[in-house]
């Protein structure tokens, strides 16, 4: 079956041409300046940051001979070809790895423990007094954003070389993430059970425990596991600055060109990263599981 | 005055066996996990060395370092860090916007309306994985070894870094796309680039935009920390001052780096919702 499309006359069409044109024109010349002015902040970021195309092009290749160099043992061969002798230190290492996910484990378990405290105190429906919310939740801030190996810069020297430092810089960190995570999940808690608690003549804390605790926790916990997850990450690297876990091992590989070290080391990373992550999503959605029964 | 029967629990308990006879199984998981995890918070003090006089002598001596850092004062290297601030600031968003410009391909890879053959996504997803496993600081050190100490390594190691996390967020942003647009564009006899082109990028580049934003104001917090290992900007000056125990710029040098973070949320914040306000209108 053929029809026709009919086609204006062209008179008509000019004129709605031109009406298109003038509301697409604004449009676009804004586009424009907007990407003229992201152009030119990319430029004088470009000149901060030194950025130099040349060194660029001529160094690349040395980004792809490093990979070439870590997948290759100091007798030439490929790593693959004698694993044994690639990953000759695991047992060292696997120790070093088990520190890190200890000390992430503890420094976030710690920061959870401490941010559940101070997380009513923050959010606007459980908070006893206005200027004690605004204190925790400045504190807060404070320890989110000063990142934590700024903070295990510091303790290491406070509380000497080792795990400790990073195990605490850890826990303040998750206790300013942890602690605005939580009091977001308590202020959107349904308040009549908290009325009801109330109503019986119940302290505050007995309010916290009775009414809000038991519609929060999985919530908490949820994001919990998160946090560890994400601490794993962060403990990976808490070695660069002497606080302990496999950082140390892996700062010292790359620095004195231990090449098949490295990627060990790093294979051995990835793969720990990815079973927590594995293993963090399957409690939670256990966990939600069990909430959505219950 | 009327006062309720005291409830008979006899009664009750034979209404409501479930809940007063709970198996012992369900009664003691939760006990049972709090107690798990108790004693493994306790080993893992144990075995990282924690001891009350340990901790007591750290926390004195850090008390110490905060009356030194007290007031805060750059004495005068307030140029010098002013001007690695303005590094930090160029490296987070050159290498956000670097890792954008990658990813962006990349992510359409991932993504199952166009890719739908798992084979091929697969290893594309899980490439994108490992790379987000490793952390930026470790990337920082691989291309200090490419291209020198300085910030560029700083950029390349942010660019890829936030490669993996782009290319797993865009394709996620491409997979929640309308797919009637798309369908339009293929109607009207529009090729694969067509559609992408016309159809799913209008869908996708204000989300994308609002990835960006956020990812470039993260990133202003990484990258203060990339000069830790040598890669740049004000992080090398922070490490440095630490390591000669100048607590006074110590506490001037943190408290930059908290007003730059506070000063880009508020102006990706701004971008953010102009961007969005945009997408609403149109």
């Amino acid at each position: 079956m053929t029809s026709a499309v009919s086609i204006l006359p062209a008179q008509q069409l000019a004129v709605l041409n031109d009406a298109y044109r003038a509301a697409v024109a604004r449009k676009r010349l804004r586009m424009t300046l907007a990407t003229a002015v992201f152009f030119a902040v990319l430029v004088i970021a470009a000149i901060g940051a030194e950025v130099n195309p040349v060194t660029f092009v001529n160094k690349i290749g040395n980004f792809v001979s490093y990979f070439d160099r870590i997948g290759t043992l100091e007798s030439g061969a490929r790593v693959w070809s004698d694993i044994g002798e690639w990953f000759w230190g695991w047992k060292k290492w696997l120790a070093l790895l088990g520190e890190t996910v200890l000390i992430s484990y503890v420094g976030t378990l710690a920061g959870a423990i401490l941010a559940f405290g101070l997380n009513f105190l923050a959010a606007e429906n459980t908070s006893p007094a206005p200027w004690l919310r605004f204190t925790i939740r400045r504190l807060m801030e404070f320890c989110r954003t000063v990142p934590d190996i700024v903070f295990a810069l510091i303790f290491v020297i406070a509380f000497g070389l080792g795990p400790m430092a990073g195990v605490i810089a850890i826990m303040i960190h998750s206790v300013g993430a942890l602690g605005k995570l939580f009091s977001e999940i308590v202020e959107n808690i349904d308040m009549k059970p908290v009325e009801g608690v109330r109503s019986t003549g119940a302290s505050w804390i007995s309010c916290i425990r009775f009414a809000v605790v038991p519609q929060v926790a999985a919530g908490f916990a949820s994001y919990t596991l998160l946090r560890f997850e994400i601490n794993v990450r962060g403990a990976s690297v808490m070695g660069f600055v002497g606080a302990g876990g496999i950082g140390q091992e892996l700062v010292v590989a790359v620095r004195k060109f231990f090449y098949s070290d490295v990627s060990a080391i790093l294979l051995m990373i990835i793969v720990t990263v990815f079973l927590i992550d594995i293993g963090t999503g399957w409690a939670r959605g256990r966990l939600f599981g069990k909430e959505a029964r219950a | 005055m009327t006062r309720l029967p005291a409830p008979d629990s006899g009664d009750l308990r034979g209404r409501y066996p479930e809940v007063f006879d709970r198996p012992v199984s369900s009664r003691l998981a939760i006990p049972a996990m709090l107690l798990a995890a108790f004693g493994i918070f306790v080993f893992g003090l144990v075995e990282l060395e924690f001891s009350p006089a340990r901790m007591l002598a750290g926390l004195s001596q850090l008390g110490w370092i905060t009356m030194m850092m007290i007031p805060p004062d750059p004495g005068g290297s307030l140029p010098v860090y002013l001007v690695a601030l303005g590094e930090t600031l160029s490296i987070a968003m050159l290498g956000t916007t670097l890792a954008a410009l990658l990813a962006l391909p990349v992510s359409l890879l991932a993504a199952r309306n166009i890719v739908p053959s798992g084979i091929f996504r697969f290893p594309v997803r899980r490439f994108l994985d490992s790379i987000r496993g490793v952390d930026t600081l470790i990337w920082a050190l691989v291309w200090i070894n490419v291209v020198g100490l300085g910030p560029f390594a700083g950029v390349l190691a942010i660019a890829v870094a936030d490669f993996g996390a782009f290319g797993k967020l865009f394709s996620e942003a491409i997979e929640a796309a309308d797919k009637k647009q798309v369908e339009g564009i293929r109607a009207s006899g529009g090729n694969a680039l067509h559609e992408i082109r016309f159809g799913l990028m209008p869908q996708v580049l204000p989300v994308i935009a609002g990835q960006v934003l956020y990812f470039i104001e993260s990133n202003t917090r990484s990258a203060t920390i990339i000069g830790i290992v040598g890669a740049g900007g004000i992080g090398l000056q922070l490490a440095e001052q630490i390591r000669v125990l100048e607590w006074q710029k110590v506490s001037f040098l943190i408290l930059m780096i908290l007003v730059a973070v506070a000063a880009i949320d508020w102006i990706s914040g701004k971008l953010r919702f102009a961007i969005i306000g945009q997408r609403a209108v149109v």
